[in-house]
């Protein structure tokens, strides 16, 4: 039911996008798409700082690998950082290349009973490759925004269309991005125990998503729509003086629309974890807990048991073993 | 076991269909053998924590306090506020499901609520609805009501993870589950919800200075019990010091070693060595105890158990702390001691007196892991290994989750083992190091009224176990925590009979030759060794 609801949303989110477009232009070229821009910055700005402003009271960094310990036995710096710099390469590998989810494996009891371990890199795949290729088009998408278009602008472009199929020449990207969403959706539908877990929120973000993107190719591929105007709109909104010129296709303002929608609804959502990946204590803190003093800022006293209140109560029976006392 | 336990065949048909109800209706059953009982009454007073009533999680009415869920409301604040853990693994969670088939309990049960994703849910959907815009939505953005069903839930699944953190390892953004447990815990104990098995030895704890509540003449008797069946085995006197002024060395211990089998012959194991070495140190009867359940009850627990041992270690002068084989205690001793008990600016940086060796990775805590300083004396030939002692021993060690995923000691216990013993085999590659399995007992739930789910979750442990059994003929289980000491026998008997368990201490004092001892013929547990031509070699 969830996935439903949520494809209804975004399907009506659509139809607004494409009516509202054509109706009222201003409205969705132009307000709206500023309005989640600000909604976008402020909110990430606020949770970013509620996060990091939020103490970390432990070094509870988890280990994957040797810990630094005796000289001569070999210790894993990327798995169990030691060290400021490690950390940074720990992270970036996470960040970057979503290392931990590499790791994946299936585990299933087979007879004997044999707990079998198997490869699951799909997941792993498919998140690399959606992260990687919206990067890429975002980036792709700078030659709206921008007059001159940048030469490593137009090589991205180049290379993205490197097979040269169809006209327009078609983009890696939009295959790859599509293929990922697919899978990814696909994997919350199918798999009983993730469609389990699986909210609206997390229907939502895909379908917004796959939205998004099938909005972007049908503009380009199907429609071929003119894209000066468009550009004109992008130059407008970016050097604050827009305007929605004449002749605009309703589909681009579904693209549009969706786009605002995912940028407002980031910094309320699931999609923070862009952010939060950079905070979270078990990775981003070198395991060196031994070496150096983490400081808890709130380190409130508390109720303990001294050594005095001990030999007190138990003073008899610690003369009576012949155990030294303090206070004889 | 009495009769209703599940034989292995029928507990390993495991259903991973998960229910078509939406699990945002709480719905749970106590059921025998899966549940722990409630902490008692006594033990929650003595420590000071609130409701100490009499009441068990089957009761309808948990006697909660009439404005409860203010208190679980304002303490969720509190933490969200104080633990940046806490509020991010509330927020970033994208659901991927890639920790499901990591715990050892959904493994072993295949109750879907037992998936970590599933159990932070328990939370997260609780912190939606009072903590965030969107939660005002309810079941449509994930959120509930917190009611008494939802608490119930979190005591039932709260209490059924041993915060191993091997979902952790796996979660792209290093989502903690026991991170989660352990805020979950103590939500729950701000309204008197607790489980025996944890809250009576942090009470005794409290009191005594160990788990087991044995005083100070206890704690002499079972040493002294100790030395005498040394000398027995050995023909070595051996005057084991407690409470020593001016030692250089404080030794801390989990009790069990001095309470327990097989931790017992760990016990006797470290005072071989030390004996052996001529090491300068001290047991203490007031620091008589280096695990700290209040892991498993709180981070304020933790902080008021552990501060005995900074503490007698000033009193007693001593150098620095050398710390015994003990899963969570070295948790705590690792990432906690410094930072709530520190700092031990009044100890010196660790050497070992034998080698020379400083132990540059506890330059500040001044802790040393009874691993790492026995590996370096190996290294350095301070010690006469025999391992064809230990021939009669097919070894394999199970890492515990705690040294694995806290510190990442792996190799130098290996290196003792591999010293000690001339059969020695690793279980599979996703079931040991990081990767390592739960003994499906830790964090407080080693109790026998929650034996089901012991089983269940020590599955895949004992699995990997059954394979190096059948495949190599290992016929022990070696490891360096006394949770696991503990609570791996009984798996071992129900999964893969015929495997002992034991220290890797104690294997090394098996092969250890001492100067003066009588010819072994037995190990530290009184088994023959095999009499081979004994192949004496200098490690």
């Amino acid at each position: 039911m969830a996935a439903f609801y949520s494809l209804i949303l975004v399907l009506l989110l659509s139809i607004a996008g494409y009516f509202g477009g054509s109706a009222a232009g201003t409205f969705f070229g132009i307000i709206i798409p500023y309005a989640a821009i600000a909604v976008f910055l402020v909110g990430l700005v606020y949770r970013i700082l509620l996060w990091a402003n939020t103490p970390v009271p432990f070094r509870i960094t988890a280990t994957c690998g040797q810990q630094k310990s005796l000289p001569w036995i070999q210790s894993n710096r990327l798995d169990n950082p030691a060290s400021g710099t490690a950390t940074v390469i720990r992270m970036a590998l996470e960040v970057l290349l979503f290392r931990s989810l590499f790791r994946n494996t299936k585990a299933e009891i087979k007879d004997g009973p044999r707990l079998v371990f198997s490869e699951r890199k799909f997941l792993w795949l498919a998140a690399l490759a959606f992260h990687w290729t919206f990067l890429f088009i975002l980036f792709r998408h700078l030659r709206f925004f921008l007059e001159p278009v940048p030469g490593c602008v137009l090589i991205a472009q180049e290379l993205d269309g490197f097979f040269q199929i169809g006209t327009p020449i078609l983009y890696m990207t939009d295959l790859i991005i599509l293929a990922a969403l697919a899978f990814l959706l696909i994997r919350r539908l199918a798999d009983v125990q993730i469609r389990y877990i699986s909210l609206f929120a997390d229907y939502f973000a895909l379908f917004l998503l796959l939205g998004l993107a099938l909005s972007g190719v049908v503009l380009r591929y199907f429609i071929k729509t003119d894209i000066s105007g468009i550009k004109e709109l992008a130059m407008g909104l970016v050097t604050f003086s827009p305007a929605v010129p004449a002749g605009i296709h309703p589909i681009f303002f579904i693209h549009i629309f969706l786009l605002s929608i995912l940028v407002a609804y980031f910094p309320f959502s699931k999609l923070m974890h862009m952010g939060g990946v950079f905070l979270s204590p078990t990775r981003n803190l070198a395991n060196n807990n031994r070496t150096k003093r983490h400081i808890n800022p709130w380190n409130h006293p508390v109720k303990v048991h001294t050594y005095e209140e001990w030999e007190e109560e138990f003073r008899d029976k610690i003369k009576a073993a012949g155990l030294p006392l303090e206070k004889v | 076991m009495s009769e209703e336990t599940l034989s292995p065949e029928q507990l390993v048909q495991i259903d991973y269909t998960p229910s078509k109800k939406n699990w945002l209706d709480p719905t749970v059953e106590f059921r025998k053998g899966t549940y722990c009982y409630s902490g008692v009454a006594k033990h929650v007073k003595y420590l000071d924590l609130p409701n100490p009533r009499e009441w068990q999680p089957t009761d309808s009415d948990w006697k909660l306090p009439p404005d409860w869920k203010q208190i679980i409301l304002d303490g969720m604040k509190e933490r969200l506020e104080k633990y940046r853990s806490f509020r991010l693994f509330m927020d970033i969670c994208v659901r991927c499901g890639a920790c499901a088939d990591k715990c050892h309990f959904y493994v072993g049960s295949g109750d879907p609520k037992n998936m970590p994703v599933m159990r932070a849910e328990l939370l997260r959907s609780v912190y939606r609805r009072y903590f965030t815009a969107a939660g005002k939505l309810g079941k449509l953005a994930g959120a509930r009501d917190l009611d008494e069903g939802v608490l119930k839930e979190w005591f039932y699944y709260f209490y059924q993870c041993t915060e191993c953190r091997r979902c952790s390892v796996f979660c792209p953004y290093g989502i903690d589950t026991a991170e989660i447990t352990m805020i979950g815990r103590e939500l729950l104990n701000l309204v008197g919800c607790n489980i025996n098995w944890v809250i009576e030895p942090v009470s005794n704890c409290f009191r005594t200075g160990n788990h087991l509540g044995i005083q100070p003449h206890g704690f002499k008797d079972s040493m002294e019990f100790a030395a005498e069946d040394l000398e027995e085995i050995t023909g070595i006197k051996i005057e084991p010091p407690i409470n020593k002024k001016g030692a250089e060395i404080l030794f801390i211990i989990p009790s069990a070693d001095y309470f327990a089998s097989p931790h017992y012959y760990t016990l006797l194991g470290y005072m071989l060595l030390f004996k052996e070495i001529g090491l300068d140190y001290t047991f203490s009867a007031f620091a008589g105890e280096g695990g700290n359940f209040g892991l498993f009850t709180s981070h304020e627990m933790i902080k008021r158990l552990n501060a005995k041992i900074y503490e007698e270690a000033k009193r007693l002068g001593v150098k620095w702390i050398l710390g015994g084989e003990c899963g969570h205690m070295w948790r705590v001793m690792h990432q906690y001691m410094d930072t709530m008990n520190g700092p031990a600016d009044f100890l010196e940086e660790p050497v070992s007196p034998l080698t020379g060796t400083r132990f540059e990775n506890a330059l500040s805590t001044k802790m040393v892991h009874i691993c790492e300083f026995t590996a370096d004396l190996i290294k350095n030939n301070k010690l006469k290994i025999d391992a064809s002692r230990n021939n009669h021993r097919k070894v394999t060690f199970h890492d515990s989750c705690n040294p694995a995923r806290a510190l990442g000691l792996f190799e130098e216990p290996r290196y003792i083992l591999r010293k000690a013993c001339n059969y020695f085999y690793e279980m599979p590659e996703n079931t040991i190091r990081e990767q390592t399995f739960c003994c499906g007992a830790g964090a407080g739930l080693g109790t026998d009224e929650n034996l089901e789910m012991r089983m269940r979750g020590g599955f895949p442990r004992a699995n990997a176990v059954k394979y190096v059994h059948d495949k190599y003929g290992v016929n022990l289980l070696s490891c360096i925590c006394a949770i696991d000491k503990a609570t791996l026998p009984t798996l071992m008997d129900y999964w893969v009979p015929g495997v002992e368990v034991g220290g890797v201490h104690e294997l090394l004092a098996n092969a250890l030759v001492i100067e003066g001892e009588r010819e072994r013929t037995t190990d530290l547990r009184g088994d023959e060794m095999e009499q081979s031509g004994a192949e004496t070699t200098d490690a």
